[in-house]
């Protein structure tokens, strides 16, 4: 006789148990600290934080060391815990100007003020696999200490060129309010504060997807490099009671300054537009495919027509949160059997009333050979 | 088709005044005004750039035009001024009054569901709930637009470009309407087709007493089937009158030109 | 009470956050049928899990409250015990599997066959708020659509569905009007559930955690499911009946039993059927009623 699943809390408890022992492995084998997740996996820290939009390292190393390494999970740990954090206060815009660099490049000039700074990149890394760290042990050493450059030594690239007037003008008009995509429903058409927010969130392989297209044709923006700049930036507030700002620290932020293609009518000069990529880290691919996206997502504000996925914002925004997109794929694990049931019913009375005229259709035929 | 002219009511179904349009810097369409009387059918012809189109995307109420005036008179909310009315009634208006008739009928057509579903849509939009009155209706429709019965339940993807075009007629005219916007209806045609589609369109005017815009660039075209003619060029009106008139003794050299070269072929 | 899961407010969400959705609920009940967009948090439960119905619920629930939660109408599948001990855990309150002794009933695609009362509000979880959507996947689109009332196209699927199949085809989510006004999606309940939510008596939420969006049916309300005057709407029937309580009038789940074609049929709402059950087995003792046994504890 069919018994009912029961229990299935028992099993929950069960599962739980197991995952816990699968997190550990092999008990012989040392535990990951937090800090060595920190240290020695970073840029899977960077982009945890980034997408959980949370500057905490040491929770974005607890969240993939949770999610055994499955990032995606890691940024959905630290999102549900963002979301219960108090909110203190609203920092100031930070100043990617005054940034302390670590690494700088422009793709559009070949030497200009502050020079080149390659930093810590794979850029020209050839990718064969370095056996030498299997046993590890060895300390790796640096180059010698360069003096760093003045942040004022090194202007923005967007900077010079918009002195000239070649860069269209970005000016924030500081009376309109910032949306916030935390605390208000999202609604199109979309602003680009609101735009930017849910592509800083946004998962980095939809979005390098999705940038990737607009260079293949789908939504050309002929984009150059402007610049990227990796480095340490202040973090500012102005509390209430002072009434003048304050440094609460410092964080570490890659930038991307994408020019692209000119625009300019009888009235007004042509001129380069932009797309801008701002992320938590050393995060050098998600900065510049989100300057990729944001440009393509500003195709009709610049009087272009929507033609490619990439400039849909409705497209776009709706299903780049791989938070929300890896809930619902998911959810198709969870039972379906009641509305299975509904389907399996429709499918085979319609099936029944095919068959059903296929054998009058039959009797007929028969009837008329006789 | 001129008895139509005859009998006009005295007040106009759709009234226009000083109407212009500019993208930008560059003109639209400017100080265009005329009356559209029950029954009448206007062509607007001219090249391409001329402002036709323009024109129509005004009066059909997808442009939000920067000058002018346009009113018609509904038969629920009596004359109504177009620049003022709420989306929600010009919606309302589309679905029951008006027409438009697209050049492609992709635009006009749901490629995705059955010839019937596409006459019936606009049957259901207005209230209809009777599945078996919806069908004899698209049936009806079907026959009027000389389309077998027996296609009633295809995608429109299988159809030729004339019964896609054919379709998209039934298709605005199951509720009624008494004003039709055609934007070029028989361009892309073979002429043969354009042919049979002319008549069934001069028909369907003359029975249903349908007020018309028709914009062509095929003088052919608007011979066959306007009562007045307006022609356009950079934007202005530059002759209107009766058709034969208009065609038979033109008067502006721009449209002696169009008369000219139309007469050479 | 409010410090069952330490550190966290009673039912999880703070006060300022269940104020917002309560706002947003004030006006899905004023509007029935509305899709009311919300500013819906992040909840430690995946998008697309129920998350949409847990915020509706945590910011409706009270301490004196008697909560029951099913999925597929039984309490015990696994999403259901989940959620109800996320609340056992968080609110601290008295959970259930009875129906009629439930005050808050949080449901993924069922309503209990026993009919709910006046008092009780039954929040349904919701993947897909937009009954349009199918036809139209653009947001801004389906909003004018009904504010303009602009609803031809939801009968062109049921139309299509007539001409292909001979009837209409949709067996679930099967799209409703909401006191001849809103077309609004049931949530993925069996269109058998359809007729229970015209006119009763309970309060009827809808939380839409991914999508972002709440909507309500006030009590004794009118809800029609769309259909064709020749072509009536028909809810779902079985040729058996439960093979556990003989019930003939509820919705059944079908149950493998081989692979040689050997199935069963039982009450997908479990406590209806062990209601019944423990009804019959009354029935044949004594006669006397006594209280059906209590499941056990969370």
């Amino acid at each position: 006789m069919y018994v009912a699943v029961k229990g299935g809390e028992q099993a929950i408890d069960n599962a739980h148990k197991l995952l816990a022992e699968a997190r550990r492995g092999d008990p012989a084998v040392a535990e990951l600290t937090i800090s060595q997740i920190s240290q020695q996996l970073g840029i899977a820290v960077d982009r945890v934080m980034t997408e959980g939009s949370l500057y905490d390292r040491d929770l974005a190393a607890l969240a993939i060391k949770q999610a055994r390494g499955d990032i995606i999970e890691a940024v959905f740990l630290l999102r549900a815990y963002r979301t219960t954090l108090p909110r203190l206060g609203v920092a100031l815009p930070i100043d990617t100007a005054a940034m302390t660099i670590e690494r700088r490049i422009s793709a559009t000039f070949k030497d200009l003020p502050g020079g080149q700074i390659l930093g810590p990149t794979f850029d020209y890394t050839h990718r064969l696999l370095d056996f030498a760290l299997v046993v590890g042990g060895e300390v790796p050493v640096g180059p010698l200490p360069v003096t760093m450059a003045d942040p004022e030594a090194v202007p923005r690239v967007t900077d010079i060129l918009g002195a000239e007037g070649l860069l269209e003008a970005e000016t924030a008009d500081d009376d309109q309010p910032v949306g916030d995509i935390t605390r208000e429903p999202l609604a199109f058409p979309a602003d680009r504060d609101v735009r930017l927010q849910c592509l800083a969130r946004g998962d980095e392989g939809f979005l390098l997807a999705l940038g990737y297209s607009t260079q293949r044709g789908f939504g050309k923006t002929h984009p150059f490099a402007g610049e990227i700049r990796m480095g340490t930036v202040a973090v500012e507030i102005v509390p209430e009671e002072l009434g003048f700002a304050i440094d609460i620290g410092d964080i570490t932020v890659t930038e991307c300054q994408m020019v692209n293609q000119f625009k300019g009518s009888k009235n007004r000069p042509p001129q380069f537009t932009r797309g801008y990529g701002l992320a938590f880290g050393h995060s050098e691919r998600k900065a510049m495919t989100m300057a990729l996206v944001d440009r393509a997502l500003r195709t009709k504000e610049l009087g272009g027509e929507v033609t490619a996925p990439a400039q849909d914002e409705e497209f776009v925004l709706s299903h780049c949160d791989a938070v929300a997109a890896s809930g619902f794929v998911e959810h198709l694990k969870l039972p379906h059997y009641v509305d299975f049931q509904g389907e399996l019913g429709t499918v085979r009375a319609l099936r029944r009333s095919c068959q059903n005229a296929a054998q009058e259709d039959g009797a007929k035929t028969e009837d008329g050979d006789v | 088709m001129n008895a139509a002219l005859a009998i006009a009511p005295a007040s106009p179904l759709l009234e226009v005044r000083g109407v212009g349009h500019f993208y930008g810097n560059r003109l639209g369409c400017q100080e265009v005004s005329f009356d559209l009387y029950p029954g009448e059918v206007l062509g607007i012809v001219g090249e391409s750039g001329s402002g036709k189109t323009t024109l129509l995307s005004c009066l059909a109420g997808r442009l939000d035009f920067a000058e002018g005036r346009i009113r018609y008179d509904s038969r629920s909310d009596g004359l109504v001024d177009l620049a003022t009315l709420s989306e929600a009634k010009r919606r309302v208006l589309m679905r029951t009054e008006w027409g438009i008739v697209h050049q492609n009928p992709r635009d006009g057509l749901r490629m995705g569901v059955s010839a019937g579903a596409n006459i019936g849509e606009r049957l259901m939009a207005v209230g209809q709930r009777h599945f078996g009155k919806i069908r004899a209706a698209a049936g009806d429709w079907l026959a009027q637009v000389e389309i077998a019965a027996d296609r009633m339940d295809d995608l429109p993807m299988s159809f030729s470009g004339g019964m896609q075009q054919r379709l998209q007629i039934a298709r605005n005219l199951v509720t009624g309407p008494r004003l039709v916007f055609m934007d070029e209806p028989t361009g892309g045609l073979d002429v043969s087709v354009q042919a049979r589609l002319l008549d069934l369109l001069r028909r369907l005017v003359a029975d249903m007493s349908l007020s018309v815009i028709l914009v062509t660039h095929d003088l052919a075209v608007a011979r066959l089937l306007a009562h007045r003619l307006m022609v356009m060029k950079g934007g202005h009106v530059v002759e209107s009158g009766l058709t034969d008139q208009v065609l038979d003794d033109p008067h502006h050299p721009y449209t002696q030109l169009l008369v000219s070269s139309m007469l050479q072929v | 009470m409010s410090d069952i899961l330490g550190g966290y407010n009673f039912a999880y969400l703070d006060e300022q956050t269940k104020r917002m959705i309560r706002r947003a609920i004030l006006k899905a009940v004023a509007v029935p049928g509305y899709q009311v967009p919300f500013a819906g948090r992040e909840m430690p439960l995946p998008y697309g899990w129920g998350t949409g119905g847990i915020q509706v619920t945590a910011s409706v629930i009270s301490a004196d409250d008697v909560l029951k939660v099913i999925d597929q109408g039984a309490d015990d599948t696994t999403n259901a015990v989940s959620i109800r001990r996320f609340f056992a855990k968080t609110a601290g309150v008295r959970t259930t599997t009875k129906t009629a002794e439930a005050t808050l009933i949080q449901t993924r695609h069922r309503i209990p066959e026993r009919r709910l009362t006046e008092g009780q509000i039954i929040v349904y979880q919701v993947p897909n708020p937009e009954p349009l959507r199918w036809m139209e996947p653009r947001e801004s689109e389906t909003r004018k659509m009904h504010a303009l009332l602009e609803y031809g196209a939801m009968h062109v699927k049921l139309y299509e569905d007539i001409v292909h199949f001979g009837r209409i085809a949709t067996s679930y989510d099967y799209p409703v009007r909401v006191n001849g006004r809103y077309i609004m999606a049931p949530s993925p309940i069996p269109k058998f559930d359809n007729p229970k939510m015209d006119g009763m008596p309970a309060l009827q939420l809808f939380g839409a955690g991914r999508e972002k969006r709440i909507y309500a049916v006030p009590p004794y309300t009118r809800v029609e499911s769309l259909d064709f005057e020749d072509y009536p709407f028909e809810v779902q029937r079985w040729d058996q009946s439960c093979a556990l309580c003989g019930a003939t009038d509820s919705y059944l789940d079908e149950v493998i039993t081989d692979d040689r074609g050997g199935r069963m049929f039982v009450c997908s709402d479990t406590d209806h059927c062990s209601e019944r059950r423990a009804a019959s087995d009354e029935a044949e003792g004594d006669g006397i009623r006594r209280p059906v046994e209590e499941e056990a504890a969370e």
